[in-house]
């Protein structure tokens, strides 16, 4: 296993109307392996990013806790209310503590 | 009478791990929610009735919330009833989404309920379930 996460992935329009919903996609590169699956009789280690913490301007707007039961490269979609121009920052968390960070800039016309 | 000892054991087995099953999913609810009454409805849950690949199942939750900071969703929980572990995801949703909606891919093992608890900011609790069958199970185990 590599030392870090993969580059995630985001699809977030550049610019919106203030208070229309803003659609946001994103997906990380992530076998999300729940340690109970086996590969030639041998159990694959237990390796789940566990946390997707979604800012903006700082605040959080949206948190997720992810187990089991979340598919590997987990894929996500949700909408924003903005009301003025935006920093929008996108981290994820794995259980070992790594991080992987993303970030978009929205302008709100 | 000579059942294989397999066979016999699956048999007995089989009722206790059922039994377990829907223990961890109570317990797992319970975790979440606490002992908040919980009644059916406001939920709109998007899932395809037949999955053909249970490693990549879409699932779309709405709950029906204007989402402003007087009245919104704080938890989205879902929940598995037949994989090796209940839990999914929860999502902690504040006013600043637009709407009460997370959209996202899920496991499922084989055959069966999904379950969606979504916690309002008033303390009520709303519960919505889909039934998903599964042709290929998702590689959980």
């Amino acid at each position: 296993m590599s030392g870090s996460l993969s580059t995630p992935r985001i699809r977030a329009p550049r610019s919106a109307r203030a208070g229309e919903p803003v659609e946001i996609r994103l997906l990380i590169e992530h076998p999300m392996e729940t340690g109970l699956r086996q590969e030639g009789g041998r159990v694959v280690p237990r390796d789940l990013l566990n946390r997707l913490v979604v800012r903006v301007n700082g605040e959080v707007a949206l948190q997720a806790e992810l187990r089991n039961g979340t598919s590997a490269n987990p894929y996500h979609v949700f909408f924003l209310r903005l009301d003025r121009t935006s920093d929008v920052e996108f981290t994820w968390t794995d259980e070992r503590g790594r991080s992987a960070r993303a970030s978009a800039r929205i302008t709100v016309a | 009478m000579s059942l294989p000892r397999r066979a016999v054991l699956a048999l007995v087995a089989l009722p206790f791990a059922a039994a377990a099953q829907e223990d961890a999913l109570a317990a797992a609810i319970r975790e979440q929610v606490g002992d908040a009454a919980v009644e059916e409805g406001g939920i709109t849950l998007r899932v395809p009735v037949v999955a053909e690949n249970g490693g990549q199942v879409p699932i779309t939750v709405l709950v029906d919330s204007p989402q402003t900071a007087a009245q919104h969703v704080t938890a989205i929980h879902l929940f598995a009833t037949r994989n090796p572990t209940p839990g999914i995801a929860s999502f902690r949703l504040t006013p600043l989404l637009a709407r009460a909606e997370v959209q996202t891919r899920i496991r499922l093992a084989e055959d069966q309920r999904i379950v969606v608890l979504a916690q309002m900011n008033d303390g009520t609790v709303r519960r919505a379930a889909a039934e998903i069958r599964v042709t290929t199970g998702g590689c959980l185990s």
